[in-house]
């Protein structure tokens, strides 16, 4: 019997996988369903076994499935000879699109834990130099060692798996195709910090990750692989903060999803007051890698302060959208240009956002900028959690400075009074400045603006809403002068 | 007075080691966990802030009070940024000016034009950084959105909230309820009540803490609207319940604009309830009396007459009743609401006039046994704590008690520390609030049948006892040994075993047995109890069954343990402690002690009677044998108060002379002769005490309305009946109290300015009081065990009248409601209800909100049903606020063995479908408004 690897990922479900699924089984194939590889422009992406490897077809259609079994299809060769993969450094993303996600592999690297202990299981990951793939960059192994050394009765381990950046699936993509590799994660995360009990902050958006990490769940538990370590998946409701550490604390306590000041350092005291280790779920999937192959091989990968791989997401308007694990570096025109292919529309173009909807916009002049933490800070830019937004050039960016208030706006908890009210009244002069009234003054005032947002915020929300409105103004002041639009009656 | 205004740091105090910092180049040093703001405030500087205030948590949502920290990056908050050693703080700068020019900015830009009472923090702010407008003008704001104006004593306007959460942590973190919430999120968030409900169909409890949380007058008194903002305030003491609230009495002119609690109020900490805070105004109600009133019969119209007129008529009415029927008809009763001094001057004036000890209080009918049962085992009539131990308190067990309805203010400070971690266990037939309310869940709830408190206990000793839990070291050292081992052979027989006694209280034996020993092993415990004790005809027997336990497991004697009886009326610790009784002397000293009588006579020049004189059930008893003809009541109505009402009734009936002291022709006063108009405890000077035996100062905020304080109506009455009183002021009144009791000898008003309050005993030992008594060793010496054996009340349960009546308050209504019927409150509270269980009921044919007939062998009345499963099945339940329900009609004259305290709490009776008011409660009604009466004025002789 032929085995056919179908995905089902939710890039590849979009596109008809299931059916494509169906269609095999029909034909007599084993149909095996795995995550997505990431090359979201050739999905559904079907690999088909053979004695020569698992040779690729995609994207495919059910009625293209006959011309596949045939051997009248025109295939992609074998997968993993694919350049784009095999360009990459696939570390987290290993098994991801390779292995059904419901097969639990070995946990070599929680045996590894067990193995070492506690303190040499933070010391492999602080010297990995790995850091928090959230967004904020903080060295994991630091975060840990914190919470191990906080006294407390209890300790927690919380997964932040509510990926609400725009331009970003690197999450979804592992809880759909690799949900064992962040079980693994936490638990070694549950080992070295102290914690008996880890949760899964996922969100309402992601009901087939949600889907498969709950089985994956139920298969760790019932066979008993994590020991006394337990984790339970909680689902958010549709609030972008909520992905912000505190503000997801308090919702996993069943309040209000509110932004909590810090300190105290969620390490000193999260949830329910204890000490906790909250890291996103990239971090935590990085760690059976690093604990396998120890902290300096990890360390290997990457420039600079930022070390290891990143998953790359890139989205938008791109030729080659998807998922592309590769060592910190490149710089920005390689992955927009080389790895991105461009524009998917073939124009040039004129922006990309990088680090989701509160990133920065950066023009082809910057492609020079090494994806790095430290490189794109010193540009005012971030990385965030790896995603990448192309825009060509019939982007307005007056249009994208306005949406990333409205943003702000329609996101912000309500807590802090710059965000609750100045995402608002940034709106309003937005639209005066769009509208051609007093758009130098009023310009002025959205500067002034952001800088209350920048400086009091009380969250990144609010703190990070002036990249986007002010790398749109600096770097695009075209877009922002007055122009032939009627003027405001 | 000028206006007292608190000074705000901002965030709450913290403990911690000390550390020193620089702010703006000079040193401060405060305790470690301080955050920068507060350090600030200590040290004279002030930053800006809005969300901020020091009873409430730090939230950091206004962004205001940002400051510049050297070596670290942006402007953190400083209410939310606690204080480092060697940490440089700087509090102004261009930029941080600029950063708060913003924020008032953008909150100006959503914030309605408002007339300022001086209560908006954000017009202050404004004005002081120089913004008069928003450069953001013409956005969409939240202006003409609905005003909810449901609550009768405050008002929500949305169009001039600022969203800074004060008034919802309020309601989390101050009141407990957990009422108020943010709604929406971003620029649509907004304060809702409940789920967006009106504030007055909301969970809300009107307790007031969002309102005085509120900075800008979103949240406001509608008396601040109405009458305008207050001038001039002065600090006195509650008027309600035995918490004793300290209040800054605020007004405009001689108005009234509002009570606010006072943050140094030692009771309550700057807390209040809807009564203390906003209930006040039955002293400017229409039914208030104002002149003096007499009468030949009770069947006559009221006639006004002078105050000359009114005491010259009592007096010799009093003068011919000696004559005839000797000075042993003659009686007094004083009041738990009136002042110490008050209270002290009506027993001084009965036993030092009339050579009689026939005075009794109000207490006979609530706490007299916890101060037969206290005394008894510990030494002293009291409390053994002060509120304040509560914060040190691991387990506690609520029995008998209701304190979210009858002490609401105490309760909130024990939520507090339930939401903090301590267990609570709670003994009572009902689902009382406290069992399940937000984040707050009782260990145990044992839901006895009523009158089986003391097997309960002993149940628990019973467990203690066998099961090796006593705290043999504590018992040994501070106790009586042998009186120790008598009670453990006793409680530990194996008919007074939890399972054994399942049976009688309805309390399955492993709930029991787990709650004992939470109780004895679960650290600091502490008994907090109420009525639901003592209104038994077991109640000393519980008294001293609770203070056994405590005994046995060494809760005493240091904070968080200990007994504690919640007093119900604001004065009904003092007017114990003032000689009320018949049997005793100020101080709790026995009549019958030749030595303590003797220092009387000699300060009153008057000969006491050596034997106690009758109290209060006893006076009633003589009046319908014929052989108590006058009575001289202060500040309480007997006939709606007492039990068995009927009884009552007929003992006034049969006096010749009943002179009735008070705001309002009340019940009482329907068998009265001579109205003497009283004043509001607004009105006058004296001390409150209250239920942590803390001795706090009344202060006159306006002037009696009727004339006179209470105290100088007894003083003009005693000097009529030829007995001289000449104090000039209430100060005397507590030297000579000080003077003659050892317990109070250290008080005087002076004091009392410099300590703000006391608690006795507060002498030379104690010179600034005692928070916390029985330390080292209990006032009696050694803890004395009683063995306390359950009998049964004998009021049972039978065919005819198949069901147990218990009683109780509810929050909005204050006891016999005199006072809080005359108020707004009674839009949550109109009518009493029969709370009924929905098996009961079924079986009746009684649907909730019927009509029902309530009876018991004493009498029956009748009022609507309330259909729930708060009371268990068998168990039904009331309030007697209102004098038309007349809940006393049902109770009966079966009372505690040793003190004569009313079994207000168990009444067998039955219930069955009614159409409507019993015809009793029409002839009553009709009766009351008879009596009630006052004639035209005639010509003035």
């Amino acid at each position: 019997m032929t085995r056919v690897y179908v995905p089902k990922d939710a890039a590849a479900l979009a596109v008809g996988a299931d059916a494509v699924a169906r269609a095999f089984a029909e034909a007599g194939c084993e149909v095996v369903r795995t995550g997505s590889r990431g090359l979201f422009w050739l999905e559904p992406l079907v690999e088909v076994e053979t004695a020569d490897g698992r040779i690729a077809y995609g994207p495919v259609a059910a009625a293209g499935v006959a011309a596949i079994l045939a051997g009248d299809a025109v295939s992609l060769g074998r997968i993993e000879d694919h350049p784009w993969l095999a360009g990459q450094t696939r570390i987290t993303f290993g098994r991801c699109g390779v292995v059904d996600p419901l097969v639990p592999p070995a946990f070599e690297g929680l045996a590894k834990a067990r193995e070492i202990g506690p303190a040499a299981t933070i010391e492999t990951i602080a010297a990995s130099g790995l850091r928090g793939r959230g967004g904020a960059g903080f060295p994991v192994g630091v975060k840990w060692k914190t919470v191990a050394e906080a006294p407390a009765a209890r300790r927690y381990v919380v997964c932040n798996a509510d990926e609400g950046d725009s331009g970003t699936f690197a999450d979804r993509m592992l809880m759909e195709g690799d949900p064992f590799l962040l079980i693994e994660g936490m638990a070694i995360a549950g080992l070295a910090v102290g914690a008996s009990k880890g949760f899964i902050y996922s969100r309402s958006e992601y009901p087939h990750a949600n889907a498969t990490t709950a089985a994956a769940l139920e298969i760790a538990a019932r066979a008993g692989l994590l020991g006394a370590f337990e984790i339970e998946l909680r689902v958010g409701a549709g609030a972008y903060v909520c992905g912000e550490e505190t503000a997801l604390l308090e919702s996993l306590e069943g309040k209000r999803g509110q932004v909590r000041p810090k300190p105290p350092l969620p390490a000193h005291r999260g949830l329910f007051g204890q000490p906790t280790a909250i890291n996103n779920v990239l971090s935590l999937a990085a760690a059976p890698w690093i604990l396998v192959h120890g902290g300096e091989a990890y360390a290997d990968y990457g420039l600079g302060r930022s070390r290891g791989t990143l998953p790359i997401q890139l989205a938008g308007n791109v030729a080659r959208p998807g998922l592309h694990e590769v060592p910190f570096g490149l710089t920005l025109g390689e992955i927009v240009e080389g790895i991105g292919g461009g524009a998917a529309s073939g124009r040039p173009v004129k922006a990309v956002q990088c680090g989701g909807p509160l990133g920065a916009y950066f023009p082809p002049s910057m492609f020079d900028t090494p994806y790095d933490y430290e490189a794109f800070a010193a540009r005012d830019g971030l990385i965030g959690h790896g995603g990448i937004v192309v825009f060509d050039d019939t982007v307005d960016m007056a249009a994208q400075a306005r949406f990333a208030l409205e943003f702000c706006g329609l996101e912000s908890c309500g807590k802090c009074t710059p965000c609750r009210l100045g995402a608002q009244r940034g709106v309003e002069t937005m639209d005066k400045i769009r509208a051609g009234v007093a758009v130098a003054a009023n310009l002025a005032l959205i500067e002034d603006l952001c800088e209350t947002l920048k400086f009091g915020s009380l969250c990144a929300l609010g703190g990070f809403t002036p990249y986007p409105v002010m790398s749109a103004i600096r770097h695009f002041p075209e877009d922002f002068a007055p122009r032939s639009r009627p003027a405001a009656e | 007075m000028a206006r007292v205004l608190e000074f705000d740091f901002g965030t709450p105090d913290v403990a911690g080691e000390p550390v020193t910092l620089t702010i703006d180049g000079a040193a401060v040093t405060v305790p470690a966990g301080t955050s920068i703001l507060r350090a600030a405030a200590i040290a004279g500087i002030t930053i800006p802030k809005l969300c901020a205030t020091d009873s409430l948590e730090a939230f950091g949502s206004c962004r205001l009070c940002l400051v510049e920290i050297e070596g670290r990056a942006g402007t953190p908050a400083s209410c939310t940024t606690p204080v480092a050693a060697a940490m440089v703080v700087r509090t102004g700068s261009d930029q941080l000016e600029r950063l708060r020019r913003n924020v008032v900015d953008l909150y100006l830009s959503d914030h309605a034009a408002h007339d300022d009472h001086g209560e908006c923090e954000l017009h202050d702010l404004a004005a002081t950084l120089g913004v008069s407008e928003s450069r953001f003008a013409g956005g969409t704001t939240h202006a003409g959105l609905p005003c909810d104006e449901s609550n009768p004593y405050f008002t929500f306007d949305p169009a001039k909230c600022i969203v800074c959460s004060r008034c919802v942590r309020a309601c989390d973190e101050v009141q407990g309820t957990l009422a108020l919430t943010v709604q929406g999120r971003g620029f649509a968030s907004k304060i809702a009540a409940s789920q967006d409900e009106l504030f007055l169909s909301s969970e809300c409890v009107s307790c007031g803490a969002c309102v005085q949380a509120c900075p800008t007058e979103a949240l406001v008194e509608k008396t601040v609207l109405e009458v305008g903002a207050p001038e001039r305030s002065e600090v006195t003491t509650c008027g309600y319940c035995g918490v004793g609230c300290t209040f800054k009495a605020e007004l405009k002119g001689d108005d009234l604009v509002r009570m606010v609690p006072w943050k140094d109020g030692k009771a309550n900490h700057g807390h209040a309830c809807v009564k203390g805070r906003f209930a006040w105004g039955y002293a400017t109600h229409r039914e208030r009396v104002l002149e003096p009133m007499i009468r030949a019969s009770i069947e006559d119209p009221w006639q006004t007459v002078s105050w000359d007129e009114a005491i010259a008529h009592a007096a010799s009415e009093f003068a011919r009743i000696e004559a005839r029927y000797g000075a042993h008809s003659i009686g007094g009763i004083t009041s738990s609401r009136c002042t110490n001094e008050e209270t002290y001057l009506v027993q001084k004036m009965i036993r030092a006039r009339f050579g009689v000890n026939n005075v009794d209080t109000c207490a006979r009918v609530c706490h007299s046994p916890t101060g037969y049962g206290l005394k008894t085992t510990l030494g002293t009539s009291a409390g053994t704590q002060d509120f304040d131990s509560v914060e040190h308190c691991d387990v506690m067990v609520v029995i008998g008690a209701n304190p979210t309805d009858g002490h609401p203010v105490f309760a909130s400070r024990m939520k507090r520390r339930l939401r903090a971690g301590a267990k609570l266990i709670v003994i009572d037939p009902r689902r009382i609030d406290l069992v399940r309310t937000p984040h707050i869940e009782a260990a145990h709830h044992l839901s006895l049948r009523p009158g089986t408190n003391v097997a309960v206990l002993v149940a628990m000793a019973h467990t203690i006892v066998t099961e090796g839990l006593v705290n043999e070291p504590f018992v040994r050292e501070r106790c009586d040994w042998d009186e120790f081992q008598a009670w453990a052979e006793f409680v530990g027989r194996p008919e007074h075993s939890p399972e054994r006694s399942e049976a009688m209280t309805g309390v399955p034996a492993a709930d029991l047995r787990a709650a004992a020993r939470l109780y004895a092993t679960g650290g600091a415990a502490a008994f907090y109890y109420g009525l639901g004790v003592t209104e038994h005809s077991q109640g000393s027997t519980a008294v001293m069954a609770i203070a056994n336990l405590a005994m046995a497991t060494g809760n005493y004697g240091r904070p968080g343990v200990g007994v504690n009886p919640l007093r119900g009326q604001n004065n009904v610790q003092g007017a114990c402690d003032m000689g009320s009784f018949p049997h005793e002397l100020t101080g709790y000293r026995h009549i019958s002690d030749a030595g303590v009588r003797e220092s009387f006579e000699a300060v009153w020049g008057a000969p006491l009677d050596p034997e106690p004189g009758l109290r209060i059930p006893n006076m009633l008893d003589a009046a319908v044998a014929g052989r108590f003809k006058a009575l001289y009541v202060q500040g309480e109505d007997i006939l709606q108060s007492d039990p068995n009402t009927r009884h009552v009734a007929a003992g006034l009936a049969a006096m010749e002379c009943v002179v009735i002291h008070d705001l309002f022709l009340n019940e009482t006063a329907a068998y009265g002769h001579v109205f003497l108009p009283g004043s509001t405890f607004l009105e006058k000077d004296g001390t409150f005490t209250n239920a942590e035996r803390r001795i706090q100062r009344v202060r006159k905020v306006i002037s009696p309305r009727n004339g006179y304080e209470d105290w100088q109506v007894t003083q003009l009455l005693s000097n009529a009946l030829g007995y001289p009183m000449a104090y000039a002021h209430p100060s005397q009144i507590m030297d000579e109290i000080a003077d003659l009791t050892p317990t109070f000898a250290g008080v005087s008003y002076d004091l009392l300015e410099r300590e703000g309050s006391v608690q006795w005993p507060c002498n030379a030992a104690a010179p600034v009081g005692t928070p916390v008594m029985h330390m080292g060793q209990f006032v009696r010496g050694l803890g004395r065990f009683v063995v306390t054996e359950y009998v049964p009340t004998d009021e049972k349960v039978g065919p005819r009248y198949p069901l147990l009546l218990t009683t109780g308050r509810t929050l909005s209504q204050y006891n016999v409601g005199a006072q809080t019927r005359r108020t707004a409150n009674v839009i949550w509270h109109e009518e009493d209800v029969l709370e009924i269980h929905p098996h009961d009921a079924e079986e009746r044919g009684v649907q909730h909100g019927d009509w029902v007939t309530l009876a018991s062998r004493a009498g029956a009345t009748a009022l609507r049903a309330c259909l729930t499963d708060r009371v268990a099945p068998g168990v039904v339940y009331t309030t007697f606020h209102h004098p038309t329900t007349q809940a006393n009609v049902v109770t009966t004259d079966y009372s505690d063995w040793a003190t004569n305290c009313p079994e207000y709490k168990v009444t067998a009776v039955q219930v069955s479908p009614s159409n409507g008011p019993s015809e009793w409660q029409s002839r009553y009604e009709a009766m009351a408004d008879r009596r009630r009466r006052v004639a035209t004025r005639g010509p003035v002789a």
